[in-house]
């Protein structure tokens, strides 16, 4: 299937990101077709559309929609989702920065759908730049009336507060990202209730990403049978794929749901670098089990990839070559996952520390006959016993490699060293590395 | 705080722009967030030491980032990061003697497309290979930054914090260049309206009464350009919006802060470009192009004491 722009048609667009630029390439066509709609119809025609969440769960955005009450007398807030963080994710980035106000199209579309006076745009703080095109975005939408009271004369008031996180992974999952947007250690919190009922400030509250959001907007404009012209029936619409690793031109393309992950590769990315084959990839991000070149011909869609064995996650393919160790990739992801984990949940915080002593002890030559069952043993005691998806995800590549990669890990630890053919990336730098330089920090009088 | 229902959804961005002020979070800013948010001390450290991107050591001018995840890696991000810290002789979360430049690694920045990537001042740079890392710090150092690849001219990492607590470019002459708190008066704040509890959330005002609501997190001050750090002036005023509106600086050492239903058209205009406080921000204001406290001798700079 070929390329099909619907979220990232602007995208080549130098002005794209102006008011001019947005209203003259066709924008606001879908604010305008929702206020001329019911808001619960418009909700209708979302779940009608089939529109799964696109942060990673999968979670048809309609269906969430429905369970907010709208008769609770508490405001019902909008949160969107940009604390992109995934490993090897950066869609929401693309969009925010190139095509800022169709995201706030897509939110003033989706508030009014949802009877929202609020919503609050959650960036994740590393992304300077996407946010300052969004305060710019946000600052013309208000001077110029698309947002604040009685917009555009529909008599449909609504507010836009941009935050930034401060660097936390975790903060992408909706509960913490709430505690953080309550000004808390971002933490999850136990379900239920679940946001839309009691989730910010305990009103009912809908979370959703930023890709989820903006189709949405153009599910609004077009209607449901419109996006169900791509993709499979329970998984359609188009996706943007941000495809990173070993391939030619890695980037953001936006494809049909259900295009294989060879034509993603082969057609938008020019294929594998030269010379490198490929020998594993997550479809999903690196919280997503790992695939092998057997699995090169799945159709990228939510059901077909969980048959597979692994997730759709946020499309975020990661594409490894023969010449690329898994083991240490694995090592890579579990120190972040580490590093990321909130310690909320000890099976979490302890286990997937001692994972990351034992993948490291490996790749240092000193790997023993018992890692390998292990590993394996610590990941299942990590998985489902924390309160949260973190620890689920980080058990993802430590399970997977060793289903498809064993015989890496055996000489591994038989030889003390990786295959000749596989180029040593060293893993990861970790936090507790000490670097053995004297300290040397200026500013006397904080020492 | 006004630009939430609810006052402690303040505190993130608060924690910015202490680093903004101060250069990381110090002891001073832990407690002008706690007193201005009804929080305990400990409260507010427990928050700032859970992110990554709160420092509790003083930064230096420039924070640079290196993406050492696994799309980066394999495309040279570790030995990247390996050649830039030889070359600073620092290491991860380490400033350079000269105090030009804070190291870090960096879990993924979210830009795989452009790997290995380096972020300065959270401005990213793409495919950066080690030679041109290195004249990259090195430019860094001059004060002469390259293009980056997306972004603007990396703005030193004070002015990026600024940006994060989402109040707009700094504006020497406009308010919110203190956090509202000199350490004298720290009692005399007044307390925006919370916005009630769980109970009965209320879309409280942008923290005027029906005053445009642009002035809200959404810039107000788009079309500016970030001006140089030149002489910023350290006054005594809040910062609009996340300190609870408008305040009228009318004595530096009178920080009246006008509760949420302050006047727009309060907001001081006469900011007051004088000296620096000097029982706050101690040398750091009157001289250099930085206002950067780490570019001075030790034994002037910082002199408020964290401690």
């Amino acid at each position: 299937m070929p390329q099909v722009k619907v979220l990232s048609k602007r995208y080549d667009e130098p002005d794209a990101h102006t008011l001019e630029g947005y209203t003259r390439l066709d924008g606001w066509k879908a604010m305008k077709r929702a206020f001329a709609q019911d808001p619960a119809v418009l909700r209708e025609v979302v779940k009608d559309s089939g529109l799964r969440g696109r942060g990673g769960a999968g979670f048809p955005t309609g269906l969430k929609w429905s369970f907010v009450p709208q008769d609770t007398g508490k405001p019902v807030y909008l949160v969107v989702n940009a604390d992109e963080s995934e490993p090897g994710t950066f869609k929401d980035r693309e969009l925010m920065e190139r095509d800022p106000f169709q995201l706030i199209e897509g939110i003033i579309c989706s508030a009014y759908a949802l009877n929202s006076p609020r919503s609050f745009i959650f960036i994740r703080g590393e992304y300077l730049f996407p946010g300052i095109r969004l305060e710019e975005a946000l600052a013309e939408a208000y001077a110029n009336n698309y947002l604040g009271e009685d917009i555009q004369g529909s008599g449909f008031s609504h507010h836009i507060t941009l935050h930034y996180g401060s660097g936390a992974y975790i903060c992408g999952e909706e509960t913490a990202l709430l505690e953080a947007l309550e000004g808390r250690r971002g933490q999850p919190r136990l379900r239920p209730p679940f946001p839309a009922v009691a989730g910010l400030y305990a009103c009912p509250t809908v979370i959703n990403n930023v890709e989820s959001i903006a189709a949405a907007g153009h599910i609004i404009e077009h209607g449901a049978n419109w996006w169900k012209q791509w993709g499979p029936e329970r998984s359609p619409g188009t996706k943007l794929f941000c495809v990173s690793g070993e391939v030619a031109r890695p980037g953001n393309y936006e494809f049909p749901m259900g295009t294989s992950c060879r034509e993603i590769v082969e057609e938008a990315c020019g294929g594998m670098l030269p010379g490198r084959n490929l020998k594993f990839w997550a479809p999903g991000g690196s919280s997503t089990p790992l695939l092998t070149d057997e699995h090169f011909d799945i159709p990228m869609d939510f059901d077909s990839i969980a048959e597979a064995g692994s997730l759709m996650g946020t499309g975020a393919m990661m594409m490894y070559s023969d010449k690329t160790s898994v083991v240490e990739a694995t090592l890579n992801w579990i120190r972040f996952y580490e590093h990321e984990s909130c310690g909320k949940c000890t099976p979490c915080r302890e286990g997937n520390f001692w994972v990351g002593q034992i993948l490291e002890r490996m790749l240092d030559g000193r790997g023993r006959p018992e890692d390998i069952d292990t590993l394996d043993e610590l990941a299942d005691n990590i998985f489902g016993r924390s309160f949260c998806a973190l620890a689920d995800g980080a058990t993802s590549p430590v399970k997977s490699s060793i289903k498809y990669f064993r015989d890496e890990y055996e000489y591994l630890i038989q030889r003390g060293r990786l295959p000749d053919h596989i180029t040593p990336h060293a893993g990861a730098i970790t936090d507790n590395a000490q670097s053995n330089r004297p300290k040397m920090m200026v500013g006397v009088g904080h020492v | 705080m006004a630009r939430y229902p609810v006052k402690r959804s303040a505190l993130l961005p608060l924690l910015h722009l202490v680093q903004y002020q101060d250069g990381y979070v110090s002891d001073d800013g832990i407690a002008e967030c706690a007193e201005l948010l009804d929080l305990t001390k400990a409260e507010v450290a427990a928050v700032s030491t859970f992110y990554t991107m709160y420092k509790r050591e003083p930064m230096g001018r420039h924070l640079v980032s290196i993406c050492t995840n696994f799309s980066c890696a394999v495309r040279g991000g570790k030995e990247v990061y390996d050649r830039v810290s030889d070359h600073l002789g620092v290491g991860h979360n380490e400033t350079t003697q000269d105090g030009t430049i804070t190291l870090e690694h960096a879990e993924c920045l979210g830009n795989c497309e452009g790997a290995p990537l380096i972020s300065v001042d959270y401005i990213n740079y793409e495919m950066v290979e080690p030679d041109a890392a290195i004249s990259l710090v090195e430019g860094l150092r001059e004060g002469n930054p390259a293009e980056p690849t997306r972004g603007m001219i990396p703005p030193g990492v004070r002015e990026a914090s600024h940006r994060l607590a989402a109040i707009g470019p700094i504006d020497p002459d406009g308010p919110g260049q203190r956090l509202g708190l000199a350490t004298a008066e720290h009692g005399a704040v007044p307390q925006p309206e919370a916005g009630v509890g769980a109970g009965g959330v209320g879309i409280i005002s942008f923290g005027t009464n029906g005053a445009d609501p642009t002035a809200d997190g959404a810039a107000a001050r788009p079309d500016e350009v970030p001006p140089p750090a030149k002489n910023v002036p350290i006054t005594e005023e809040p910062i609009p919006g996340a300190a609870g509106s408008s305040a009228e600086a009318e004595e530096q050492t009178e920080d009246a802060v006008a509760a949420a239903g302050g006047q727009p058209d309060e907001i001081a205009e006469e900011a007051a470009p004088s000296d620096a406080d000097p029982g706050v921000q101690g040398a750091e204001a009157d001289t250099d192009d930085d206002a950067d406290p780490r570019e001075e001798p030790p034994g002037e700079a910082d002199s408020e004491g964290a401690s």
